[in-house]
């Protein structure tokens, strides 16, 4: 145990996500030893990050106004969103610039087992958005396991009544695997979704 | 460390999936009912990377034959192979899907302690989530008979013919779930229901697996059976499910419509 403020320190990183308490010394001492000036830049980014970032109103992505930088681009399309689970998502889908729609963040997938059901996530706010008949085709890009599956299947029957065409990610085999590793699931998702060549 | 000591740390077993929780950047803890271990909890590592040699083997609900190593407070999961993937055809359809979410968390809740045997409720788990995924029945039948067959390896059975209090020969209009079943006029607490007689018999042939009885029950007295059994099993538990209020019954919904198709 050490005294007062850098154990202060140390206790406050040990309560972050994959920090040990032997990473919370380190980083408490590699803190101690650095240059002020990137300390207090340190302390800065942290309050400011607090401070201004929040959720979009529209797709509850993150953003430092009440739209997104997505959201309040003119050139992406309105005709299409996709539905993700997470931010970060949204990150690994621009990455693919594949995509020019919008997006509609849902907070998370249905988990019984944890106690999330559809009305802890976004779902009434994506039924909004749906309302006013400019969206033409829904592309479910929730994660490839059981609880994003679940997740697409209760979003589609929500919302095939709405005569929207509700599309979902294509899954299958890695590039760079062998098709001897592949789990039965992957495989045969992969036969189901085989395409002409 | 010599070759022996290691291979004794390693074992194998038949398991069911019941719950998986993300852990730190790629890795996953996985809650397993074994065969013959009991509740385990293991770490498989990288299991979320698109090339995990895991692959969607330790999704929820998957029948595998797994290899773990010993850990000082997690086991690690080595190698897995499917024995049958039940998730496939459960996370396709929602309401099968809370359905065995409710099971796994029953299985688990009646599994406090790890690591202990409790081959009778595997095998009931087992068979459970096997007639979910194949859909012989409806999915809300199916998770009333097992919560009923649970509670009777757990020592909770509700009385459903004799009196639960003075074991007066039944059957009886009463029920009360502090009393424990069915009870006679003589013995019903105050707050006792009185559910249909059909509603007891539909209970009844669930526990005792008469399934012809079960799927040609009326949707009043399934629902009726199901607030009775959900009601009796958070009374042994003394904590409320997270799942069953998650629970989407709507098939009851889907077999009259069915029902009503086959009569016309």
């Amino acid at each position: 145990m050490y005294e007062g403020a850098i154990q202060d320190l140390i206790d406050e990183l040990g309560r972050l996500p994959g920090v040990g308490p032997k990473s919370a010394q380190r980083i408490a001492f590699h803190v101690l030893s650095s240059d002020p000036s990137d300390v207090k830049r340190l302390a800065q980014a942290l309050t400011r990050v607090k401070e201004l970032v929040r959720f979009c109103t529209r797709c509850f992505n993150v953003a430092e106004s009440d739209l997104c930088r997505i959201c309040r681009d003119p050139r992406r399309s309105d005709e299409v969103y996709c539905v993700v689970e997470e931010p970060k998502d949204v990150v690994a889908i621009e990455r693919t610039g594949e995509f020019r729609g919008r997006y509609h963040v849902l907070g998370g997938a249905i988990n019984p087992l944890e106690g999330v059901g559809p009305d802890n996530l976004k779902v009434r706010e994506l039924m909004m958005r749906l309302a006013d008949g400019t969206c033409k085709e829904l592309i479910l890009a929730t994660d490839p396991n059981t609880e994003g599956e679940a997740t697409a299947t209760y979003l589609a029957l929500l919302v095939k009544p709405m005569g929207l065409n509700v599309t979902r990610l294509a899954s299958g085999l890695p590039v760079g695997g062998d098709l001897e590793y592949a789990d039965e699931i992957t495989l045969g998702r992969a036969f189901e979704g085989r395409r002409a060549v | 460390m010599s070759g022996v000591g290691f291979k004794g740390k390693l074992y194998r077993d038949d398991a069911l999936v019941l719950r998986v929780q993300k852990l730190g950047e790629s890795d996953r803890i996985i809650t397993l009912f074994t065969r013959r271990h009991g509740r385990v909890r293991a770490v498989a590592k990288g299991v979320r990377k698109t090339m995990s040699k895991f692959g969607g083997r330790l999704e929820p609900f998957g029948h595998v034959d797994v290899q773990l190593l010993e850990g000082r407070s997690l086991d690690v999961i080595s190698q897995v192979e499917g024995v049958d993937l039940y998730g496939r055809r459960i996370m396709d359809d929602y309401p099968r899907y809370t359905v065995a979410s409710a099971i796994a968390e029953t299985a688990e809740r009646l599994t406090p302690v790890e690591q202990e045997p409790s081959l009778r409720l595997f095998l009931l788990t087992l068979g459970a989530i096997r007639a979910l995924a194949l859909g012989e029945h409806g999915s809300s039948l199916v998770l009333d008979a097992y919560l009923l067959r649970a509670m009777g390896v757990a020592g909770w059975a509700p009385a459903l013919l004799d009196c639960a209090v003075c074991g007066n020969p039944g059957p009886h209009r009463g029920f009360s779930v502090p009393a424990g079943g069915a009870v006679c006029p003589d013995c019903r607490p105050p707050g006792a229901s009185h559910p249909a007689p059909a509603t007891i018999e539909l209970m009844a042939a669930l526990a005792s697996s008469d399934w012809q009885v079960a799927d040609a029950s009326e949707p009043n007295h399934r629902r009726e059976a199901s607030g009775l059994v959900a009601a009796h099993l958070q009374w042994h538990l003394e904590r409320a499910l997270r799942s069953l209020p998650l629970v989407d019954r709507d098939d009851t919904t889907r077999d009259r419509a069915r029902d009503r198709k086959e009569r016309s």
